[in-house]
């Protein structure tokens, strides 16, 4: 059922559509022509001398050991965001959605933490499982653990997942809630009148019903873990011990600003675009099938 | 009646506007780094710079961590509006002293505005750091430090420990009676890893951190910090950090925390602690010098020095360099300096009022504050110890705690990790070298 509209002046369609193109080109398209431009560049921090050194950084980049072991870091990192993140905020909407009295509470407690800064909710983490302050990795040692993020990579990789899952939860929360408010009542009455029983309900007729919402949180989330952890493994582990939390992104913000290496960290952001440009048009071209809307 | 309020905002923005330039003083702009108490030190000094003449005026600012406060430099000075004094950290001297053009050297600054200057009235220590290998001054030491050990003397009672330990050999014995006496988690540690086991430990053991005076006479310089001393001393960590004897402090300060809470006993970090455990710790503490290997010929030489220094920018109007002339001028003033040190923890900058200090009878009820100057001037500094310059040292300090990180956690072997960190250190340094020609 296509919907189409006739303007009768030419330039309306382009006018009306102009604010959002000016938006995508300034915000999107410049910087990251930019730093495709960069990445071929070899700069100093100040700009002074810049020479074209064509394909170098990439060469360079693609001699690290470390570039590989970071990508690894970042594909488990992101997994495990990802699929925590989804099916803790999938649970805890699905008891949001019972007619509890404390509901309305619940709910605002669920997306506090959404408003916390990610170097905020990075220093809490940090705090709380400080191997000898923290007050949640002081019972940990007490059970007989040796809880070390600073030398233990294990452990600081799950530190950092539990703060950028914590983050990330309220944000899922949100949208499965309503996902799941507006899949209609008489749907599962329906199936309760049939005599399925409630987790058959939930998988045959309330998970399908959502799948716009998961398969749109998919995409959303995978950007996230992607670019917008950076905060969080900054305040809580530097990228330490030994780049065991160094993501492909914190990479990118670590070489650049830290180490002042404009054309590397271009080239690393460049390849990042490529990897979830890739990642998003697999997800649209084979996810989305499965998806009722 | 929102309209008339923004009527009345707009009309009060344009009076000011018109009121300001009636006031005739050049404006200087100093970007820094300082929090807390040192802030106000930072503020204080701009006014009372400000009431002792009425032609400048030194506008301070705070711009976030030192990171960051040279990133927002850096990005001003592309885009063409850097402030005229920027405080940036020890680590940033090879990156800024690099970008000729981008900052005017202190020297020839104070040469061209006429000012008085004589660079021997300096420490050689802390000016050394910021010196060419010719001696000409590049940046204004502004707030120094440097490693020194922190004992917890109550605790250290409590273990039976009599003397103060000096040396290495003394701080495993006493950190391992200490895990005896009750401190389970941690018998000694360290903030800073980098900065505390290659940097320090080199230049008070005056072996090489790399080759070319540690960069200091050319960038290209090779690191060489794999030496048998530096694994056998990487090793020992790595051996007591099996028990707890040793535990690792992490890469910055943030564990620093661990001194002040008794947790651990024997500390190593910078001078500057100072202010924080007066205000932290609740038993007897006090600082002492670095330990040292007895057995390591000339060991201790001397310790080198951390902080900041103040950078003066390029491509301003002479009159406004005249400005920040006077502003270090005034900044070196015996009194002022003999002041700022003794009320703040910093480190003088001027021999005078380091002899001034000592005239004052002030170490004699502050010996703690002349720890890091002990320290500084012990022996005449070496190529080793008279400090360091390496390109990409913020980022480079993070790659070496990540192959020592590795060697604790037994994922390398001492030996392993100081290669790998001495391999990948170098290649940063030629990338470095290629763009800082």
């Amino acid at each position: 059922m296509e919907k189409s509209t006739v303007f009768n002046n030419r330039l309306l369609p382009y006018l009306l559509l102009l604010p959002q193109l000016v938006i995508t080109v300034v915000f999107f398209y410049w910087p990251a022509s930019q730093a495709v431009w960069q990445s071929f560049l070899r700069e100093d921090a100040f700009g002074l001398v810049s020479e074209f050194v064509g394909l170098e950084n990439y060469q360079a980049l693609f001699a690290q050991p470390e570039y590989y072991k970071s990508m690894l870091t970042t594909a488990i990192f992101s997994t495990l965001v990802a699929a925590l993140s989804l099916s803790i905020a999938l649970l805890f909407a699905t008891q949001a959605d019972k007619s509890l009295k404390a509901a309305p509470a619940y709910k605002t407690l669920m997306i506090w933490p959404y408003a916390v800064a990610p170097a905020v909710a990075g220093v809490l983490w940090f705090f709380m499982f400080q191997p000898s302050l923290g007050m949640l990795a002081r019972p940990l040692r007490g059970m007989g653990i040796d809880w070390n993020p600073l030398l233990n990579a294990n452990h600081a990789l799950l530190l950092v997942v539990m703060a950028a899952v914590w983050k990330q939860i309220s944000y899922n929360f949100l949208f499965f809630l309503a996902g799941l408010q507006s899949i209609p009542k008489s749907v599962i009455e329906a199936g309760a009148i049939d005599g399925a029983r409630p987790m058959r309900r939930f998988w045959t007729i309330v998970f399908p019903l959502l799948s716009p919402t998961t398969f749109f949180l998919l995409v959303v989330n995978i950007v996230y873990v992607f670019f917008d952890t950076f905060g969080i493994i900054d305040a809580v582990t530097g990228g330490g011990p030994a780049g065991a939390t160094t993501t492909m992104v914190y990479k990118v913000y670590a070489d650049g600003r830290l180490g002042g290496d404009l054309g590397g960290s271009a080239a690393q952001s460049v390849v990042l675009m490529v990897i979830v440009i890739a990642l998003t048009a697999i997800q649209f071209r084979y996810v989305e099938r499965k998806v009722q809307y | 009646m929102a309209l008339r309020q923004f009527g009345a905002a707009a009309a009060v923005t344009v009076a000011l506007a018109l009121t300001t330039p009636a006031h005739a003083a050049t404006e200087i702009q100093w970007w820094h780094a300082m929090t807390g108490g040192n802030n106000d030190v930072v503020n204080r000094l701009a006014e009372e710079f400000n009431a002792s003449q009425s032609d400048y005026k030194v506008v301070p600012s705070y711009k976030g961590t030192y990171a960051d406060t040279m990133n927002a430099g850096i990005a001003a000075f592309r885009a063409g509006n850097a402030p005229h004094i920027m405080q940036v950290f020890e680590v940033g001297t090879a990156t800024m002293m690099s970008a000729t053009g981008a900052i005017k050297p202190v020297y020839q600054l104070m040469k061209d505005a006429g000012e008085p200057f004589d660079p021997k009235a300096y420490l050689p220590t802390i000016t050394g750091y910021y010196s060419t290998s010719k001696g000409e001054m590049l940046s204004f030491p502004f707030n120094s430090s440097s490693m020194v050990m922190w004992i917890n003397k109550d605790e250290l009672k409590k273990a039976g420990i009599t003397e103060t330990p000096k040396t290495w050999p003394d701080v495993f014995a006493a950190a391992k009676k200490l895990k005896a006496a009750g401190h389970d988690t941690c018998g000694f540690s360290n903030a800073w890893v980098s900065w505390a086991h290659i940097e320090q430990f080199s230049a008070w053991h005056n072996v090489p951190i790399g080759t070319k005076a540690n960069g200091l006479d050319g960038f290209d310089t090779v690191l060489k910090f794999n030496s048998p001393l530096h694994v056998k001393h990487l090793q020992n960590l790595v051996d007591l950090q099996k028990d707890k004897t040793y535990s690792y402090g992490g890469r910055d300060s943030k564990n620093e925390a661990r001194f002040g809470s008794g947790e651990c006993a024997i500390f190593l970090t910078s001078s500057g602690y100072y202010g924080t455990a007066k205000g932290t710790a609740k038993f007897d503490f006090t600082s002492v010098p670095m330990p040292y290997y007895p057995d390591v010929a000339g060991a201790p030489q001397n310790s080198i020095i951390g902080g900041a220094s103040l950078w003066v920018m390029g491509g301003k109007k002479p009159e406004e360099y005249k400005g920040v002339a006077k502003f270090f001028t005034f900044l070196s003033d015996t009194n002022r300096q003999a002041k700022l040190h003794q009320e703040s923890g910093y480190l003088p900058i001027t021999k005078a009022a380091y002899e001034k200090s000592i005239k004052d009878g002030f170490y004699e009820k502050n010996p703690t504050l002349q720890t890091p100057l002990k320290e500084l001037t012990n022996k005449e500094p070496t190529e080793n110890s008279r400090g360091l310059r390496f390109g990409n040292m913020v980022q480079m300090r993070d790659l070496w705690a990540e192959e020592i990180e590795a060697a604790l956690d037994g994922k390398k072997t001492p030996q392993e990790a100081l290669d790998a960190a001495v391999a990948r250190g170098n290649a940063m340094l030629r990338t470095f070298e290629k763009t800082a020609k």
